[in-house]
């Protein structure tokens, strides 16, 4: 039908619209708003935790055993959620550092690199079959111990944990084709300092790929998270992992500060704070040990106009509030475009009104425990600032256990680049809200930080995405998606965020010598 | 939205194009399945059990129906269960033009409600003229509710203002009878059809959006639902009026009757959790939600001839 025929048609719509207003009741704008209260509120539904066996005193594990920290020290591991003791934790000194070094070069030496790379693999897809078995209860003491979700320590962590082995496993045996035309060699003896956000996902990421490629591992856990580690020492011990092949060493900086200044370590690998990844690059300087660093970030969430606006903001969902912000490549920076910034933010005031924060073992919880009291004075300073250089800060209201470390979700408005909230890493359920006019204004902002870590781009127009992720300076670029992972995808920084990648092919190579 | 200057103002094709927010499937596939996965349990699971029966349009629409099958609908919606389990009836029957009246007399002043489905469904392929009648016909034997079926044809032939002129020209007919439009979204295919449909009925005049027939597959999904969820939540800030929402077809335990209205719980609010601005379309549904409701109570199933059937 012509434009001209339809324009001839009487206009019954534009009639029905003011017939309209006496049968459908109309709600004054100043008071429209949604009401997310208690009408039907959900019970609680607690994960079974009767099973799960803490053990009073967790040790080293060395050589394939269990054993007692030289020192006789031993700190506490406490529940952020309930502040309760958890156990105890053995602290590890230079000698105990030695002795998981020692016992790490032995089996590289004599059992680990000599083996063909289909044994290796073989031993790597038991282990993944055996954190599949023990996936839930792995989950609760995640959830225990870190204080995350047992939505996310189920659904997300473990799941991850075990692809990571799997997807390792298969690359064992295929390592000559890894790197078409050269030949990969295993480096030796890898230090792995990893922290408290994922902690077995982490140590997935820097276990799977080393022991891959031949290396033998000291792993040192975050202080605040160390027991899922040892109990997955228990899964290495029941797939007969041979004796050394990975050692577990807990303690707090001096132990980690122990293990890279050790001699006789090949490789370190590091996950954490950019203040302790400038040490490290110190630290190993002038040594024949090879480097990863994987540290902080402030990413830029970008939000176009042309966005899927309801979607884009389950991206801000997930990309600032999964696992309590404690995320190095949480999209902690949102960028909207002017045009959509006001339905952006009532959305999202909305959105954050229907998180639930609570008990993490509570199968609805959405935001958890805040991992450490020393993690939520950081938050509280850094929220302090905001309000003092003139952000408006933005809560659920959500009420908040009175034991344990809480934060509610929210965001500031009226941010701009010169903010410490926006220059800064929170690493909590923290949101810092600034505008942009054009596409090479988000470009520049979002490039404006020294990380460079990860970014998110929001567009309903596909050749705008390609030219967006281009320009990024960010290792990771999801777009109309946030906080997604992969084994199979390289993950790594630029400047500030560190070097290196881990996961997928590239994944392999800092663990390899190339000839 | 756009208020029009005279009656003698001509409306141009531009000026009628609603203009719709994009949808990302993947995104909205995602949110939708998070729902699913609240766990509903003990006092919480019998309160949204019991809401969910309120707000259930019982259901039947096939060629075979008779007065005899009407009387089995009509007291099953009005009392679902034996009292002590306090079950409270259920929103509406929901029946053909035909079985109007015959629904009226057995539901009397029970206070459920009458729905007819009505402008030449399912397909809606019928001359307009005659689709206002059979909607007249149907109000005027007592329907309290329209179910009307929008014509997909149309809207996919992109004469989206013809299909909102339509929606207008039968909430005129409704007369005190409340509108729901029915946009068959398993033939809309699309979440940016299913939006700028969603967005065109309210526009014109619906009182509750509806995804199906129940006649195709798919009929209601989550995602689905959720897209016109999200619609009503603009029109809301937009308008300041509440359109309510009816996912119909397809869904058929309680496990899933209680994901939807999580769904609208945390999308719009507790403003929406009455019959009054949310409903489920179904005919199997309710028997297993009465099953569930019993468990909750007795602490153990009851076989499914221990529930009448509709």
């Amino acid at each position: 039908m012509s434009a001209k025929k339809i324009a001839r048609r009487k206009p019954v719509l534009a009639r029905s619209e003011k017939s309209l207003n006496g049968t459908r009741p109309t709600v004054p704008a100043s008071e429209r708003r949604l009401d997310f209260g208690e009408r039907w509120s959900f019970a609680p539904a607690l994960e079974a935790k009767d099973y799960i066996q803490l053990q009073s005193r967790y040790q080293l594990f060395i050589g394939g055993k269990f054993v007692a920290p030289r020192s006789h020290v031993y700190f506490d591991s406490i529940n952020p959620a309930t502040e309760e003791k958890l156990a105890e934790i053995a602290s590890a000194d230079a000698r105990d550092v030695d002795r998981a070094v020692k016992s790490a070069r032995r089996a590289y030496e004599k059992i680990w690199r000599p083996m063909p790379g289909r044994e290796r693999g073989k031993y790597l897809y038991r282990i993944a079959r055996l954190i599949q078995e023990k996936a839930r209860e792995l989950a609760v003491l995640e959830t225990m111990d870190g204080g995350k979700t047992i939505k996310e320590s189920r659904d997300v962590d473990l799941p991850l944990v075990s692809a990571h082995f799997f997807y390792y496993a298969g690359w064992a045996d295929k390592l000559q084709y890894a790197f078409p035309g050269r030949t990969a060699e295993p480096l030796g003896v890898a230090g792995q300092i990893i922290p408290w956000n994922f902690p077995l996902l982490m140590a997935a990421w820097k276990l799977a790929p080393a022991l891959a490629s031949g290396n033998t591992c000291i792993l040192k856990p975050a202080e605040t998270t160390s027991i899922t580690a040892l109990h997955l020492a228990e899964l290495f011990q029941q797939a007969e992992l041979p004796e050394g092949v990975v050692n577990i060493i807990t303690g707090a900086g001096a132990t980690g500060k122990a293990l890279v200044e050790h001699r006789d370590v090949d490789k370190i690998a590091f996950t954490g704070s950019t203040q302790v990844g400038k040490l490290l690059i110190k630290a190993v300087a002038g040594t024949r040990k090879k480097l990863t660093l994987e540290l902080g970030g402030k990413a830029a969430n970008i939000i176009f106009e042309d966005a899927p606006i309801d979607q884009a903001v389950e991206g801000i969902i997930a990309g600032i509030y999964f696992n309590q912000g404690h995320v190095c490549c949480a999209g902690s920076r949102l960028l909207v475009q002017e045009g959509v910034f006001p339905a952006v933010i009532r959305k999202l005031r909305d959105r954050i009104a229907t998180l639930r924060v609570g008990d993490p073992l509570d199968k609805n919880t959405d935001i958890g425990a805040i991992n450490s009291r020393g993690q939520l004075d950081k938050i509280h300073e850094l929220v302090d600032s905001g309000l003092q250089q003139g952000a408006q800060l933005v809560q659920s209201p959500a009420r908040l256990p009175k034991k344990g470390y809480w934060y509610p979700p929210s965001f500031f408005t009226g941010v701009t680049a010169s903010h410490r909230i926006a220059q800064e890493e929170i690493f909590g359920p923290v949101l810092s809200v600034m505008t942009f006019r054009t596409p090479e204004e988000a470009i520049e902002r979002a490039n404006n930080t020294p990380y460079g870590l990860s970014a998110g781009v929001w567009t309903d127009k596909g050749s705008k995405i390609f030219k967006i992720v281009g320009e990024l300076r960010a290792g990771i670029v999801w777009a109309n998606t946030y906080n997604k992972f992969d084994p199979t995808s390289p993950f790594g920084g630029y400047k500030e965020s560190g070097f290196g990648r881990e996961g997928g092919r590239h994944g392999l190579l800092p663990y390899v010598a190339l000839s | 939205m756009k208020t029009l200057a005279s009656p003698a103002h001509r409306a141009t094709a531009e000026e009628r194009q609603v203009q719709s927010a994009a949808v990302d499937h993947v995104m909205v596939e995602e949110r939708a399945a998070a729902f699913a996965k609240r766990s509903i349990k003990t006092s919480a699971k019998i309160s949204g059990l019991k809401l969910a029966i309120s707000m259930m349009d019982l259901t039947t629409l096939e060629g075979k129906d008779t007065p005899g099958k009407i009387a089995f609908v009509c007291r099953k919606a009005m009392q679902p269960l034996e009292p002590r389990y306090e079950v409270p009836p259920c929103a509406a029957v929901c029946v053909y033009p035909n079985l109007v009246r015959v629904a009226k007399k057995f539901l009397g002043d029970s206070g459920v409600k009458v729905a007819s489905v009505a402008t030449a469904f399912p397909t809606g392929l019928m001359p307009l003229r005659l689709k206002l009648q059979e909607v007249k016909s149907a109000a005027h034997d007592g329907a309290d509710e329209i179910d009307m079926v929008i014509d997909r044809g149309m809207f996919l032939a992109g004469q989206h203002d013809r299909v909102a002129d339509e929606i207008a020209a039968t909430k005129k007919a409704c007369g005190a009878a409340h509108l729901k439009v029915i946009l068959e979204t398993g033939e809309l295919q699309t979440y940016d059809n299913v939006r700028r449909a969603s967005d065109l009925a309210m526009r014109a005049g619906a009182d509750f959006i509806k995804t199906s027939t129940g006649k195709i597959s798919p009929a209601a999904t989550m995602p689905v639902t959720l897209v016109m969820l999200e619609a009503i939540r603009d029109y809301f800030y937009e308008t300041g009026v509440r359109i309510g929402m009816k996912p119909a077809g397809g869904i058929r335990s309680a496990k899933q009757a209680l994901a939807y209205l999580v769904m609208v719980k945390e999308t719009l609010g507790d403003d929406w959790l009455t019959p009054d601005l949310f409903r489920f379309g179904a005919s199997t549904l309710v028997n297993d939600v009465l099953r569930q409701i019993v468990k909750t109570v007795e602490g153990n199933y009851q076989g499914e001839d221990y529930f009448s059937l509709p």
